[in-house]
């Protein structure tokens, strides 16, 4: 059986000799153009005039096209219809594209965009948090709030209570292969395109606009990203509609790459936020009721903001049952970049903000966090013979239930946790540390262990859909096609390992193909860790079909019972006789038994009512613990994650190498975010952090010295692939507990409450040391 | 301009070369290999790395900021070329796989080239030689795990044709001159050229303004410019001698200098960078200024047949101003051989690869408990590398004691009027240096002060 085995990623031969083929890799025929945008110089404004003189007569130029110049619609937008490709009158931010340029060379290109002239009616940028509160730019009509209980009542009654605010930054998605896309003009007007996306049926959808033709003149291809993390779900449609567009006025075949420069001023971010909060508990540390409001910076356009603030009030509880809450959500309109996708969608964001609640509870009544936190767990819910020290509710009453009424069925965080605190030694280690503290009086230690649970599904249910195409060819060699993209997760092999399995060949027997809108249509994005859910899911569907088709034919051939035919080891048996799979596909074609067959599958059991906040959004939850153990330089906010032990829950893992692999680097991702990735923009709206020489995401020495790494085989008790779990983003929230971790040491310092905000950079961490000792 | 180099072991001659066209460029453009990728064409990122082998040995570059004339009479081997002629995997490529160093592949082609190059150069300090290539996908933690389980294995006998390929290639290029004084004359005589040594900073020019540059003469030939002079009781450095280089002899002569070179680029920069650009190109946050100038260090400027000395520190004269003569260049800087006081302290928002915030550097001479000299430097707190004058006298003649080093701390604020920027708020920058001089005062009291020495 392929599945749950450790193989390698399908490409890792082919990255590591270079052969693997990424989109400004393909080659194209002679004569292909490149593509750069001329930008918006200003973060909001008229447009005034446009002299496009000099870019025309540029070397290498061939055409330039400004948004007068588009045959149709002049829209991006994955949502709202208001993005669009060039700006036609209103400039919203630093980087907007404003023009095309077509021409021979990717260097001319850049060279003659920025040879425009443009001048503007400027107008008051709306940067910040506070610019857009102030100015009630906002997307909806005003905030979203969901709640449960008696937040306001509960927090009053309370025995203790705390207030904060915590500021948590962006984050650079940071692909190494920048944006791309390939369009290829095809006879009678139809268009190939090859994208650097994680949503090919919406490039194809937004090509087909632009180009006023039905979806079924584009057609899309993906084999593979150079990373995507969220970064590729909408961002690659302007590049893929502007070769379109390109490639159609000059009957030429047009690529456009971004310079990473531009590929950071262009495109959208995380969301970062501002998450107030009032929380009331007991001398315990028992939470009787917490009142969230978050703030979240959307950016000019709405792309696909509102289900990422959804997404951070469906993780404002995370792991901890909230009787009284209520969380109130801000989506502000600002003259910046869009903020997108990015891995957890919202979600670390919510997470953040009670973790924080948490600490600060725990900071108030002298506890250790560990044991305030686990005192507010959900009860776990394991099968009865199954022991837990935090007690078991399955069998005894009803679910306990999230904020946003959504049953928790199957929380294991109790048992996860002890395993976790004992692997690691945990408490040894914070004695340890202690000790450490005292006898020195320049550096600190600090050590922290959180728990995540994040919310499985597209909160948008009619996304959580997925197709497949499967093919056995008469010689026995399968080809899988199915929705999802490759874009290093290893999505592919994961998935090949199930066709595998279906068939009993060996996974070398199944080709991987790359992604096609012409094969699997209506895809959703591969996104909300859903890749293997989903697709994995519909080719089991399809591989089932065509095995259906060959154990009735052969069972008719031998006048056997279909049930006692096998697929395995590369053999099919059929009583006493024994064939090789190839020989079965041989057969079953010269008898004329069907050999293809498409898969469906839809995810069951969600609805979710987002303007009321109730029912169920998420299929299950996946969950994990880790514990990081950091130093920091009380001198100068220096510091460094010395060790870090992190128990993750992928249910029964499809291929714990590649599981283990989204781990450890969504824990350093995460880390990233929350450390040192600082984005820094200028009171005129320019992002000054636009290049990895001012924008620094973790190196290979920022890992932690120390980081154990291991797989809670628990399953999943719903009836998902093979029992398995998304894997994508939940580790990433794995990173706070560096954060926490260091709000541990700076903690040490002083007595006021080490409110530390994200991302922790030295600066801010020397910041923060002030504030405590100065009892703040 | 003709150039000649050897690719994946094959001769290349290139006639009518571009001189600022970039490797990066030239390999996936014009040669068609596309394993060799762009990740953001300055040097940053190291998606772009190559092998270079040349008679120091085998190195990775950065191809998006190396130009064709600087690989003349060397060996080039991209990700295409590591694997044996019957498709054998080198062994890194090998240990890649096995140990699941790739998840999108992106960044793997410069891993895999870097990892090459330190395997072949015997070299086990993979955090170091890896800083300079970032994956966004794995956490590194599995390609550490694929380098340890391939440091062990022989190099392969197929890459060894790059170590013959080179012998005796010497034929000169004009705008390459192959000693100091061929190019001094050729400078003064061209004050408006362009001179390149390792092009860390000059090919950002090319690649990111997208400048045309005026008349490039590259410097890497010029070997009596890469030389240490080691006699007597001070080190001459000549200005072509590379970061790496640099890296080595300090590590004998003044660690924490070391250390601070250590962190300074990358291994892909160290290779290419030298001090002499560093020092040249007069940027305040470059990281050698601040510690020479701790060191007293003499530098020596060259115009034709005309040499001068100034102490560096006047070399800077104000914010992209400095004391050189059109047709100048520097030749060489000196410094003292012992200075066991010498710490440098580089403060940034990563420890590796990342332009120091502030630098500062420490140099007090204290005999029987009195300060008799005190040169404190720093990069980063004003519009060129500086000494902290009012703290350096506050100590002077003082005890060296911690209220003469509040008195110094207290003083330095009346040095510098730092800038905020997206490295640091001015607040931070003059906090951090005062703290560091407390650094020193704990360090050298006994003090452990440094969280990259800390375990858990």
């Amino acid at each position: 059986m392929s599945v749950a085995k450790p193989l390698p990623h399908d490409a890792a031969k082919l990255h590591v000799t270079g052969a693997a083929r990424y989109v400004d890799d393909i080659p194209t025929p002679s004569g292909t153009l490149s593509l750069a945008f001329g930008q918006s110089e200003i973060a909001h404004g008229e447009i005034t005039g446009i002299d496009l003189s000099e870019v025309r007569h540029a070397a290498g130029v061939i055409a330039v096209l400004t948004a007068d110049e588009l045959p149709f619609d002049n829209d991006v937008s994955p949502s709202a219809h208001d993005e669009p490709l060039l700006a036609k009158g209103t400039v919203h931010y630093v980087g907007q594209p404003i023009f095309l340029v077509v021409a021979t060379s990717h260097l001319l290109a850049r060279k003659a965009a920025r040879l425009g002239k443009m001048t503007y009616a400027e107008k008051p940028a709306l940067l910040t948090i506070n610019d857009a509160l102030k100015a009630n730019s906002r997307f909806e009509e005003g905030p979203r709030i969901y709640q449960k209980g008696d937040a306001a009542g509960a927090i009053a009654s309370a025995p203790n209570k705390v207030s904060g605010v915590i500021d948590m930054g962006g984050q650079e998605h940071f692909y190494l292969e920048s944006q791309a896309a390939l369009a290829l003009p095809q006879e009678g007007g139809d268009m190939l395109v090859h994208s650097s996306t994680q949503h090919p049926t919406e490039i194809q959808h937004k090509v087909a606009e632009a180009l006023g033709t039905p979806m079924n003149a584009v057609r899309v291809e993906v084999r593979r990203m150079g990373g995507g993390f969220g970064g590729k779900e909408s961002q690659g449609n302007a590049l893929a509609v502007a070769c379109a567009i390109a490639a159609r006025a000059t009957g030429r075949p047009c690529k456009m790459r971004y310079d990473r420069d531009d590929d950071m001023v262009i495109t959208g971010k995380r969301h970062d936020f501002r998450i107030s909060y009032e929380v009331g508990f007991d001398d315990e540390g028992r939470i009787s009721g917490v009142d969230f409001v978050q703030y979240t910076r959307c950016g000019w356009a709405q792309d696909l903001s509102l289900p990422v603030a959804d997404r951070a009030m469906l993780h404002s509880d995370n792991a901890y049952l909230l009787d009284n809450a209520r969380i109130e959500s801000h989506r502000l309109k600002t003259n910046t970049q869009s903020a997108t996708a990015y891995r957890g969608f919202g979600g670390p964001q919510g997470m953040l903000g009670i973790e924080r609640v948490l600490d600060h509870v725990a900071h108030a009544l002298g506890k250790d966090p560990l044991v305030v936190r686990r005192m507010n767990y959900y009860a776990d819910m394991l099968p009865e013979s199954a022991g837990a020290s935090g007690g078991s509710l399955k069998g005894k009453m009803k679910p306990q239930t999230t904020p946003y009424g959504m049953e928790v069925e199957d929380f294991i965080l109790h048992e996860m946790t002890d395993a976790l605190a004992l692997s690691s030694e945990y408490e040894a280690r914070r004695a340890e540390i202690a000790n450490w503290n005292a006898a020195n009086p320049i550096l600190k230690k600090g050590i922290a262990l959180t728990p995540v649970k994040f919310g499985i599904s597209f909160t948008l249910t009619h996304l959580n859909q997925a197709g497949a195409l499967v093919h056995v060819y008469s010689d026995g060699s399968v080809h899988m096609n199915h929705g999802g993209t490759e874009m290093g997760q290893g999505l592919f092999q994961k998935i090949a390992q199930v066709a595998a399995t279906r068939f009993g060949i060996d996974v070398s027997d199944v080709k991987i193909t790359a992604t096609d809108t012409g094969k699997v249509p209506n895809t959703s994005a591969t996104a909300a860790s859903s890749g293997s859910d989903l697709n994995g899911m519909a080719v089991k569907d399809a591989c089932d079909k065509i095995r259906a088709h060959l154990s009735a034919f052969m069972a008719e051939h031998h006048g056997v019972d279909i049930d006692s035919i096998t697929f395995e080891n590369g053999r099919v048996h059929v009583t006493d006789h024994d064939y090789s799979f190839a020989e079965v596909a041989a057969l079953a074609y010269q008898n004329r038994i069907p050999l293809s067959a498409t898969g469906f599958y839809k995810t069951p059991k969600v609805a979710w009512d987002r303007i009321k906040g109730d029912g169920r959004p998420f299929f299950y939850f996946a969950y994990g613990a880790s514990v990081s153990e950091v130093v920091i330089d009380t001198l100068t906010g220096e510091n460094r994650i010395l060790r870090t032990d992190i128990l993750h829950d992928a249910g029964a893992s499809l291929n714990p190498a590649l599981d283990i692999g989204q781990v450890e680097g969504g824990y350093v991702q995460g880390a990233g975010w929350l450390t040192m990735e600082e984005l820094i923009w200028d009171d005129t709206g320019r992002l000054r952090t636009h290049a990895p020489s001012t924008y620094k995401i973790p190196a290979c020495s920022d890992r932690p010295d120390i980081f154990n790494v291991s797989l809670w085989n628990g399953g999943n008790p719903e009836a998902t692939i093979y029992r398995s779990k998304a894997v994508g983003e939940p580790p990433f929230m794995h990173g706070i507990s560096a954060l926490m971790a260091l709000s541990d040491a700076i903690g040490v310092c002083g007595t006021g409450y080490p409110a530390l905000d994200a991302p922790a950079t030295p600066e801010r961490i020397l910041q923060t040391i002030e504030q405590v000792r100065h009892g703040v | 301009m003709s150039i000649k180099f050897l690719l994946n072991g094959e001769t290349v001659e290139l006639p009518e070369a571009n001189p600022t066209v970039t490797l990066l460029d030239w390999l996936r453009e014009t040669r068609n290999l596309k394993g060799t990728k762009e990740g953001c064409n300055e040097g940053d990122c190291g998606a772009c790395s190559v092998m270079v082998t040349d008679r120091s040995g085998a190195k990775a570059l950065n191809a998006c900021i190396l130009f064709l004339p600087q690989l003349h009479g060397k060996a080039v081997r991209t990700v295409e070329g590591f694997a044996g002629p019957d498709g054998t995997l080198h062994p890194v490529q090998d240990a890649m796989v096995e140990n699941h160093g790739s998840q999108c592949g992106f960044c793997t082609p410069g891993f895999i080239s870097s990892m090459v190059a330190a395997h072949t150069a015997g070299r086990t300090d993979h955090d170091v030689i890896l800083a300079g290539n970032l994956c966004r996908c794995t956490g590194y933690a599995p390609i550490i795990r694929a380098a340890e389980a391939a440091q062990d294995q022989d190099a392969p006998d197929w890459l060894s044709v790059d170590d013959e390929g080179l012998q005796g290639e010497t034929s000169s290029l004009v705008s390459a001159p192959e000693t100091v004084d061929a190019l001094a004359e050729l400078y003064e005589a061209n004050p408006n050229a362009t001179l390149i040594a390792g092009a860390t900073d000059v090919g950002l020019w090319v690649t990111k303004q997208l400048r045309d540059l005026e008349m490039p003469i590259f410097l890497n030939r010029c070997v009596d410019l890469q030389l240490f002079d080691l006699s007597g009781d001070t080190i001459r450095i000549g200005a072509g001698v590379t970061m790496a280089w640099l890296y080595e002899t300090l590590s004998i002569y003044h660690p924490s200098y070391a250390e601070l070179i250590r962190r300074y680029g990358s291994e892909q920069v160290r290779q290419a960078a030298t001090i002499g650009g560093n020092i040249a190109n007069g940027s305040p946050i470059g990281d050698n200024p601040p510690a020479l100038i701790a060191l007293g260090a003499t530098l020596h400027l060259r115009k034709g047949d005309t040499q001068r000395d100034l102490a560096i520190e006047d070399f800077f004269l104000s914010y992209g101003k400095q004391d050189r003569a059109a047709g100048e260049f520097v030749e060489a800087v000196t410094i003292p051989k012992s200075a066991v006081a010498l710490r440098c302290y580089k403060l940034s928002k990563r420890f590796d690869q990342d332009i120091s915030a502030v630098c500062g550097c420490f140099n007090v001479k204290v005999v029987d408990g009195k300060v008799i000299s005190a040169r404190i430097a720093f990069g980063g707190m004003a519009g060129i590398p500086m000494r902290a004058a009012k703290a350096e006298k506050a100590l002077v003649g003082q005890p060296w004691d911690q209220t003469h080093i509040d008195q110094a701390v207290a003083a330095m604020a009346d040095d510098f009027t730092p800038l905020s920027d997206m490295r640091a708020s001015a607040n931070y920058r003059m906090q951090s240096a005062q703290n560091m001089l407390r650094r020193y005062f704990a360090e050298l009291s006994g003090v452990e002060t440094s969280v990259l020495e800390v375990t858990a």
